[in-house]
């Protein structure tokens, strides 16, 4: 068995010697270079765009602007397709667009035979706008007499819904009700994949091949198809490996435009490679979201009634669009189940670069208001934190009735214990309340919410295709992609197991091709693992069959009695080898009497989901004068189910750790209010973490199995992200007894909190 | 209009000679010239160090480096690092028995730095290694087994006890 074992990732040795193939480093040096011309108002109209000096320039093959591209209008969600008309992605977007809605939007395309020439291009083209009044802020869009972004959303709506358990109003009559009413922000992050967005494409046989570092291939396909308004299967989409996408690349980025300009230029070979400082404006950043939170409790610590209004900054256009607020507020009455909630959540449009899909997809937003109160509350009541949230979180057995979720196992409890031995909290609660100086230290945790995958909101199928080859091996493709989080050696230890393989027999195909690789979703909502497990197991098991029917004709054992070992195939009543798997896929290629090529694919549509719980414990050291937090010690614990492959389970969670320490501390998309322009789209001036602002990080697992997987196991991917912020947050709330209610927590928040509590 | 210039360097060991665009960087250079895939590009403006190689030792971010700056000059990059049998080095095999790659984008950046602090001799606090290694971002792994990676190929490498 494999399964369970830290064996390497397959990928590690191309990569750790340069040999790894991403997406520029195939493009053929003969491609033309296509740049992008952005707007440089947040919000207007297109009154002319003047190509003559532009065109003139040596090196310049073609200029397209806004007047001149299809009016196909496309959605770009990286979610499945929904044959129900009514529950497709929005579909707001143009390849270019004369009404611009924010600063960055995409205005004309420049196809150059080098990239200075194209670049020459860019700065040589004139646009006259006519310019409209700009909106940045969510509840000022929602005002009467706001700028409209979209005609189809009155005051600039684009989703709201509502979820209420009980009754509220009658609930709060209750005598003795302590209430508790907080507003939360969060601010708008980017994903930083070190690779930027970058695809390529030409004509091949009158269909159009895009390369694209993606992590829906298939998703592309159909946008692309949809943008071009062509045929879907004239779209061919290939996916090398990527240097990550944190949900940036769960969305169409600039693939139909450059398959467009490919067809403009005859189907000859672009390339459009985005620069560093494009992608923090024009690709996709996390929603910033509002949260006000009003939770009545009794006086021993019982939540009687809550209720949530949850803001989501959309951007200028659709993307991902309601699904992030949703999920946000869905989890509000699961987490802390309570008799009376009512929750309601609006995303709306601004002037603002577009919100797309970001790992935690709306968990982390709302993790930070939820567990931020849950401290609040707790302070306010002179309870422990831990006391209040074992007292009200989701207990054993409960079950969601719109998902049908079952939380199976004491998992919170098992994780808080785990957390709190390690960063020794009982003790240094104790000792860190005789901090009074300028540098104090506190302790905080936080839990979060999760689920995997998107059943019942979307479809959930994988389908994986296993082929023998001669000498006894497998190769294996799922429409599921690798996107550096190791999902390719998970499958491989997967199928292995599944048909009695050792790993070094498994060869997984790593990239996908639409023409060829099985049809799957992509990388998104953590669901890979669980969804392609079960994708694997069902394939793995038709194969099996297969070779053991071969088997059965060459043993003349029945099958029943058959079962394949460590690449043997064995006589189970006596343990006895009857032949290698090899010798049996060299047969049934080549034998002139019964020649038979054992392949097996199957598609597995999962309507189940499962909860992946955890917390994040935190202990800083805040100096107050300076206003600086500092992370001495900080643990994840997850219990994800049964682990594929700890080390790379391990490795997740820290990259998971380090980008809500960053969200918790450092980042943020900065935004002049008056032009909407984004002040510091690049990462000297956007503050991601580095080498030298983390502590050691500590992860840990509690591992129950998920009942409904195959391997046992359930989301990790994006869970890591979610507790960190509000855990540290909790920790300087405890080290200093102010409450912060935005992140990050940058010098010059700390100062603003720090001097009305007078501190400083 | 461009002008071009004939940089003469060795590029891991090999004399090599090229007319390039005197525009272009380095990275333009190793990679379009010389196929260096390695050398990757994720900001162009100095920011991530994914683009960095050893120019007569010393760790550089070579997209803010001319190509024409290279002229008689040694450069090293990860390609250079594999033996000709195809026998990693101990500090790209540490990235590997250490879980310290996912994307691996920001990968062959970080292993020439540390290739650097690795040859300087010298043994390094924990603390030192953060603020030598800290001109790489990575968002894959929180430079936790980077950093372990590094700590254990530098424990080897000085022959301390307690190195594995």
């Amino acid at each position: 068995m494999v399964v369970g074992k830290s064996i390497p990732r397959l990928d590690a040795y191309d990569k750790v010697t340069g040999r790894t193939k991403y997406t520029d480093d195939l493009c053929d040096k003969s491609a033309y270079v296509a740049k992008i011309l952005h707007s440089t108002i947040a919000h207007g109209k297109v009154l002319s765009v003047d190509v003559s000096e532009a065109e003139k320039i040596d090196g310049v093959v073609k200029i397209v602007t806004c007047f001149d591209v299809p009016k196909n209008y496309f959605p770009t969600a990286g979610h499945p397709w929904s044959t129900d008309k009514s529950h497709q992605d929005v579909a707001d977007r143009l390849l270019l667009t004369d009404h611009v809605r924010f600063y960055g939007d995409d205005v004309a395309a420049v196809v150059a035979e080098n990239e200075v020439a194209a670049a020459r291009a860019l700065k040589a083209i004139k646009v006259e706008y006519e310019e409209y009044p700009v909106v940045l802020d969510v509840q000022k869009a929602m005002e009467k007499g706001a700028p409209l972004l979209h005609e189809r959303f009155p005051d600039n709506i684009l989703g709201h819904s509502s979820q209420s358990v009980g009754n509220f109003e009658e609930a709060i009559k209750e005598e003795g009700l302590i209430k508790f009413d907080n507003w939360y922000d969060t601010p708008t992050v980017q994903h930083c994949h070190i690779e930027n967005f970058i695809c390529y494409a030409s004509a091949e046989n009158g269909r159009i091949t895009v390369v694209s570092s993606t992590q829906i291939p298939h998703i592309v396909r159909r946008v692309v198809g949809q943008a071009l308004g062509c045929d879907w299967g004239k779209i061919r989409v290939i996916k090398p490996y990527i240097g990550g996408g944190f949900g940036n690349k769960q969305d169409v980025l600039y693939e139909p435009l450059c398959a467009y300009l490919s067809t403009v230029v005859g189907g000859r070979l672009v390339k459009l490679d985005v620069s560093r400082e494009e992608t923090f404006v024009s690709n996709r950043v996390r929603h910033a979201v509002r949260s006000h939170i009003i939770t009545y409790a009794r006086p021993d610590g019982t939540f009687v009634a809550r209720k949530l209004e949850l803001f989501s900054n959309q951007g200028a256009y659709a993307s991902h669009g309601h699904s992030i607020a949703a999920k946000g507020m869905g989890c509000f009455k699961q987490l802390y189940p309570c008799p009376n909630v009512e929750a309601t959540c609006y995303t709306v449009f601004t002037n603002r670069p577009v919100a797309g899909a970001m790992r935690g997809y709306g968990i982390p937003q709302a993790m930070f208001a939820v567990e931020s109160q849950i401290d609040d509350i707790a302070k306010g009541l002179g309870i422990s934190p831990l006391e209040i949230r074992k007292k009200n979180l989701m207990p054993v057995g409960y079950k969601d009735d719109f998902s049908k979720n079952v939380n199976y196992y004491d998992t919170f409890n098992q994780c808080i214990e785990k957390g709190k031995a390690y960063i020794d909290y009982d003790r240094k609660l104790e000792e860190y309340k005789n901090d009074t100086g300028d540098v104090r230290r506190g302790v905080g945790m936080a839990v979060f919410w999760y689920n995997t995958g998107v059943w019942p909101i979307s479809l959930e199928s994988s389908s994986s295709r296993m082929v023998l080859n001669q000498d006894g091996s497998i190769s294996l493709q799922l429409g599921e992609t690798e996107i550096g989080q190791g999902a390719d050696t998970a499958f491989a230890q997967m199928a292995a197991d599944a048909i009695g393989l050792t790993i070094d027999k498994i060869n997984v195909v790593s990239n996908q091709d639409t023409d060829i690789t099985p049809f799957g979703t992509g990388a998104y909502a953590s669901r890979q693992t669980y969804v392609g497990g079960l994708s694997i197991a069902q394939t793995g098991k038709l194969l099996k069959d297969r070779i053991l029917n071969y088997a059965q004709k060459l043993t003349k054992v029945p099958e029943n009695n058959l079962d394949i070992v460590d690449n043997n195939i064995i006589n189970i009543a006596t343990g006895e080898t009857l032949l290698d798997v090899a010798t049996l896929a060299t047969t049934a290629l080549y034998s002139m009497t019964d020649s038979e090529h054992i392949t097996a694919e199957s598609t597995y549509q999962i309507k189940s989901n499962a909860y992946s719980f955890g917390c994040c414990f935190a202990d800083v050291q805040v100096d107050i004068r300076a206003c600086k937090v500092k992370i001495n010690d900080i643990i994840n614990v997850h219990d994800c189910g049964t682990l594929i492959n700890p080390a790379l389970a391990t490795a997740q969670v820290h990259g998971g750790m380090s980008m809500g320490i960053g969200y918790a501390l450092s980042e943020q998309e900065i935004f002049d209010e008056s032009t909407g322009r984004t002040l510091n789209n690049n990462l000297l001036d956007y503050k991601l973490s580095t080498f030298m602002d983390h502590p050691h990080l500590e992860a840990q697992f509690v591992e129950n199995p998920e009942p409904t997987s195959a391997y046992g196991t359930k989301a990790l991917g994006e869970p890591p992200a979610c507790p960190v912020a509000p855990a540290i947050r909790n920790a300087v709330l405890n080290a200093t007894g102010v409450a912060i209610n935005k992140i990050p927590l940058t010098p010059h928040v700390l100062f603003e909190e720090f001097s009305k509590a007078g501190l400083i | 209009m461009a002008q071009y210039k004939l940089v003469k360097c060795t590029i891991n060991g090999k004399a090599v000679e090229q007319m390039v665009d005197v525009r272009a960087s380095l990275t333009d250079m190793l990679r379009n010239d010389y196929r260096m895939t390695s050398v990757k590009k994720g900001c162009e403006v100095g920011e991530c160090g994914a683009c960095n190689v050893l120019i007569d030792g010393e760790c550089f971010n070579s997209c803010i480096y001319l190509a024409v700056w290279a002229e008689g000059k040694h450069i090293r990059t990860l390609e250079g690092l594999l033996k000709e049998n195809g026998e990693l080095s101990d500090i790209q095999q540490a990235f590997i028995d250490e879980t310290a790659v996912q994307c691996g984008f920001c990968t062959p950046g970080v292993i020439m730095s540390a290739v650097e602090i690795l040859e300087s001799g010298k043994d390094y606090t924990d603390d030192e290694l953060r603020k030598l290694l800290s001109g790489h971002l990575c968002r894959c792994t929180g430079y936790e087994n980077i950093l372990r990676a590094v700590r254990k190929t530098l424990d080897k490498r000085l022959g301390k006890e307690n190195a594995e």
